[in-house]
């Protein structure tokens, strides 16, 4: 690297005076002309058969475009995955916001009275609504046994483990769903022509994912379906599968009517039919050792995807290899499932199925320590994964990561000792009891096992003709700096003023498939792309001798310049190829799981009013290894926001669910952290590099998702004694929690058995 | 939302606005924020929620900071109002809008001109904010992205700069 390096600075965000002018155009500020308004007839009942669909005689019908599933001129599915979820439910409903019908109005106003003014009558079916309901299958509402996806990863010899250990240790540990909460709600136009076919312009993260749901439903040649990112206000996952929906929705307005379409939700639309966080179960049963060394264990996660098969499978899977955490596993075995029930589908957000395993296994940490007397601290320590061992899917660790010096680091910039000793005498009296939290946890960059080499991700940069330098990717700018840090790497790897690069607006007629802007990939995978991509630039420029090996920006411009103006056009292409050394078995889930993983400790400090049973977290240290820091400044408010939403799916965000509907769909009512709820946020990196990325950096996007929660119950437990094992955890929880003087923990088997079926027994 | 065709009649109104003087047809019960937005064009103020809970369509109104989706326009008659398009002074940005793009206050973006609204109304009324101050000032407003701490500390640095410009 050169020393007046690019990377590693914090540069200016390359968007950032449209943003904090007012300029930047999101959806909502866009308009065509003769744009109508569309909006969606949704299913009021969890599950039935439709009979009978009448249209009240009120409302002049004739103004109103109407789309219905007939009107479909494909397939009626939103292609993902698997191709389960209709775009437009036709015979039956499966869950209480399932689009039945589409409106379109040149005014926007009278579409609320419309959507009411239509009726729809059901045959209703019975429907279910939890996990254990769905396993109970005494309905099946999805395939034969309710069951979208099962894994099974398997280490060792988990079955001979128990016999010998010194104690078993059980839990099982619940989370809820959560809201993404972007502050811009979904929205889409369309426009149809027969010589162009369809564009869409939206707030989106994935191009072509749309791109390839509207082929399918539209019955149209790539080339005849364009899909535009325009500014997006926020997505954290909730825009990766969703938009396509939205999208959908709005094109078949537009080829019906002919006229370009808008359709942006309001909050409490947003809210209520699109995706959320999966709700979760884990279940624990630990062998562990005298010495605190954990045997072996046997860990069952499970998730509940609602009603269509979506992203589940895939969340499943990241959950699933994340449930070991951080820890040595000799023998293990995990079994995960995502099951049906007729509620929205849950789909993608920010850590994608890691941060419900990662509650479950930091939670039973700290149970396993209370059981065995040994500290936090202590049954971490002696578990830290070294370099050299495997992971529970055998991926050995080939970085020189010492969690053991990243605990002790985040112990002492949190004091944490210091506290614990003043908490102690200070929890005797009073109204007030305080507490400390640890979570040491891990998250995967990039796409799952072979998911990379699936995507096969193409990136181009282009030499212009005006001489400067055009990055051009499908991946999109939400708030997380991809534009920024994406151009930095281009600057870095032609040795050129940032300034220099521009990025291309993600556009699928300009624009190659990078592949989606989710899993903490966008930096390391594409990343490295754009550097070789660069560098192919620069390759051409020399090998055609317009630019010699040492050049500076002047000379760089004039040799593109003269490259372009003879030849038309200078683009490099680089396509994803998986390193020889990565070896992943989708069959028996075993392999390298990821490329890279992100280390992290977390602490969190926490005050309880045992008057109004409030917890306030008054500091929090989150301390990580997510390789080279390619733009401190961005990469530190990539953590605070994470830690931020962790601490509302910890303490604050709970959706009220009603016959699987939900309740609380505004901002009234479903509570997200405000500016005086957060506490100091205390951001350290360390930095240790890694092969595979661009300038060694690793994926950080989602990371800090995965800490928050344990790390704040336990100290919530730390402060009062009282075991808490699921999140969200609101005031009126630790009320009965205090109240019931709930199983204490550290107390002996018996009353754990008696009092929620809790195993714990001592050798 | 409410029917277009109950309101029908339109009233004129008048407003100073970033310094101009505009006149409007509207009906007076209409929002504010979608004045604003379809017929001056303004579009920097933003639907977060329509219920005043997340201040992203905030605007000040004769120096008070206010949701304007909350507000029917015929309130706005004879006020002077300030939007986000307003705050700059032609190419130069407000020293809270350069210290945003220093501390990093803009993610996403979408919160950002109520955010920087807040955040100008806090310190015309206070020019040394506390910590503690500037995290009052800014509760109105939602941002899911930043978790507050960069754009607290823009207006710590928006405080200082000024104090010692």
């Amino acid at each position: 690297m050169r020393s007046d390096s690019i990377v590693g600075k914090s540069v200016p965000r390359k968007e950032g005076r449209d943003k904090v002018t007012g300029t930047s155009a999101y959806v909502d500020d866009m308009v065509l002309p003769d744009m109508l308004f569309g909006a969606t007839v949704r299913s009021q009942i969890p599950r039935g058969r439709i009979r009978r669909i009448t249209f009240s005689p009120q409302i002049n019908w004739d103004e109103f475009v109407i789309v219905a599933a007939k009107d479909i001129p494909g397939k009626n599915c939103i292609s993902l995955i698997s191709d389960d979820q209709p775009c437009l439910a036709n015979e039956v409903v499966s869950h209480p916001e399932e689009p039945v019908l589409l409106l379109a109005h040149p005014d926007r106003h009278l579409l609320p009275q419309a959507v009411a003014a239509i009726s729809i009558e059901y045959e209703p079916l019975p429907a279910i609504f939890t996990i254990e309901e769905s396993e109970r299958r005494s309905e099946i509402i999805w395939g034969e046994d309710n069951i979208f996806k099962t894994y099974l990863i398997e280490k060792g010899e988990v079955d001979a483990i128990w016999e010998d250990a010194d104690y078993i240790v059980e839990g099982e540990y619940t989370t809820g769903a959560q809201e993404q909460l972007y502050i811009e709600n979904n929205g889409m136009i369309a426009a149809f022509d027969a010589a162009h076919g369809i564009t869409v312009w939206g707030s989106l993260q994935c191009p072509y994912y749309i791109h390839k749901a509207l082929m399918a439903l539209c019955a149209l040649p790539a080339e005849k379906v364009r899909v535009v990112q325009m500014e997006t206000g926020g997505a954290f996952g909730g825009k990766e599968e969703y938009p396509s929906m939205i999208a959908a929705h709005a094109a078949l307005l537009a080829m019906k009517s002919g006229k370009p379409v808008k359709i942006i939700y309001d909050r409490m639309e947003d809210m209520a039919a699109t995706t959320k966080r999966h709700p979760s179960r884990t279940h624990h049963r630990t062998a562990v050792s005298k010495q605190g060394k954990l045997l072996g264990g046997e860990i069952e996660f499970t998730i509940d995807g609602g009603a269509y098969a979506t992203l589940s499978s895939v969340v499943l899977s990241r959950g699933a290899i994340h449930a070991g955490g951080p820890y040595f596993w000799p023998n293990v075995r995990i079994r995960a499932k995502a099951v049906a029930t007729n509620a929205p589908p849950h789909g993608a957000f920010r850590g994608f199925g890691a941060p419900q395993s990662l509650f479950a296994m930091e939670r039973h940490m700290d149970r396993i320590a209370k059981q065995l007397g040994v500290s936090p601290i202590e049954i971490r320590r002696r578990n830290f994964l070294q370099p050299g061992q495997a992971t529970t899917t055998e991926q050995v660790v080939r970085e020189q990561i010492n969690l053991e010096r990243l605990l002790a680091r985040a112990l002492e910039v949190s004091d944490y000792q210091g506290k614990k000793e003043k908490f102690a005498k200070e929890n005797q009296g009073g109204t007030i009891r305080k507490g400390m939290g640890i979570a040491a946890f891990l998250h995967g960059a990039g796409f799952t096992g072979s998911g990379e080499r699936y995507l096969s991700s193409v990136v181009g940069v282009e030499g212009c003709a005006d001489g400067g330098v055009r990055v051009l990717v499908s991946s999109t700018e939400f708030g997380q700096g991809t534009k920024t840090v994406l151009s930095q790497i281009a600057a870095e790897a032609l040795a050129l003023p940032y300034e220099n690069v521009s990025m291309a607006q993600p556009d699928t007629l300009e624009v190659p498939n990078s592949g989606p802007t989710v899993a903490s990939r966008t930096v390391m995978v594409v990343g490295k792309l754009v550097q070789s991509a660069a560098l192919g630039v620069k390759q051409t420029l020399i090998s055609s001798n317009l630019l010699g090996d040492a050049y500076n920006a002047e000379e760089f411009r004039a040799a593109c310049q003269e490259y372009v103006a003879t030849h038309g056009q200078l683009r490099s292409w680089s396509r994803y190829e998986a390193p020889a050394d990565i070896f992943w078995d989708d069959q028996k889930y075993r392999g390298e799981a990821y490329a890279a993983f992100a280390w992290a400790v977390y602490i969190a400090e926490v005050t309880v009013d045992l008057t109004t049973c409030g917890v306030s977290v008054d500091d929090f240290v989150a301390l990580q290894e997510v390789g080279k820091v390619l733009h401190p400044l961005l990469a530190r408010g990539q953590i605070i926001g994470g830690v931020a939403q962790g601490i509302g799916f910890s303490l604050y965000e709970k959706v009220v669910w009603q016959n699987g509907r939900m309740q609380n769909g505004q901002m009234t009512n479903y509570i997200m952290p405000t500016a005086t709820d957060l506490p100091p946020i205390r951001v350290f990196f360390e930095e240790l590099g890694n092969v595979y990325g661009a300038y060694g950096a690793k994926g950080i996007g989602e990371l800090p998702m995965d800490g928050p929660a344990p790390a704040i119950v336990n100290a919530v437990a730390d402060a009062l004694g009282i075991h808490f094992d699921f999140i969200p955890l609101l005031p009126e929880d630790i009320m009965d929690g205090l109240e019931d003087g709930r199983e204490k923990e550290g107390l002996a088997a018996s009353s754990h058995q008696s009092a929620l079926g809790l195993a714990g027994r001592i050798r | 939302m409410t029917d277009s065709r109950a309101i029908r009649a339109k009233a004129q109104i008048s407003f100073t606005i970033n310094g101009g003087t505009k006149t409007v047809q509207a009906h007076p019960m209409e929002r504010l924020l979608d004045v604003l937005r379809e017929r001056l064009q303004l579009t920097g103020a933003k639907e977060g929620c329509g219920e005043g809970e997340c201040g992203s369509c905030s605007v000040l109104i004769d120096g008070m900071l206010v949701n304007s989706c909350l507000v029917p326009v015929l309130q706005a008659e004879g006020s002077n109002i300030i939007t986000i398009e307003g705050i700059a002074a032609g190419d130069t940005l407000h020293i809270l809008q350069q210290a945003f793009l220093q501390c990093g206050g803009a993610q996403c973006g979408i919160c950002t001109p109520g955010m920087i609204l807040a955040g100008v109304h806090l310190l015309n009324r206070n020019p040394e904010p506390t910590w503690e101050e500037i995290r009052e000032g800014l509760s109105g407003n939602l941002c899911r992205c930043t978790g507050y701490t960069q754009i607290i500390e823009a207006v710590a640095e928006a405080a200082r700069r000024r104090a010692t410009a």
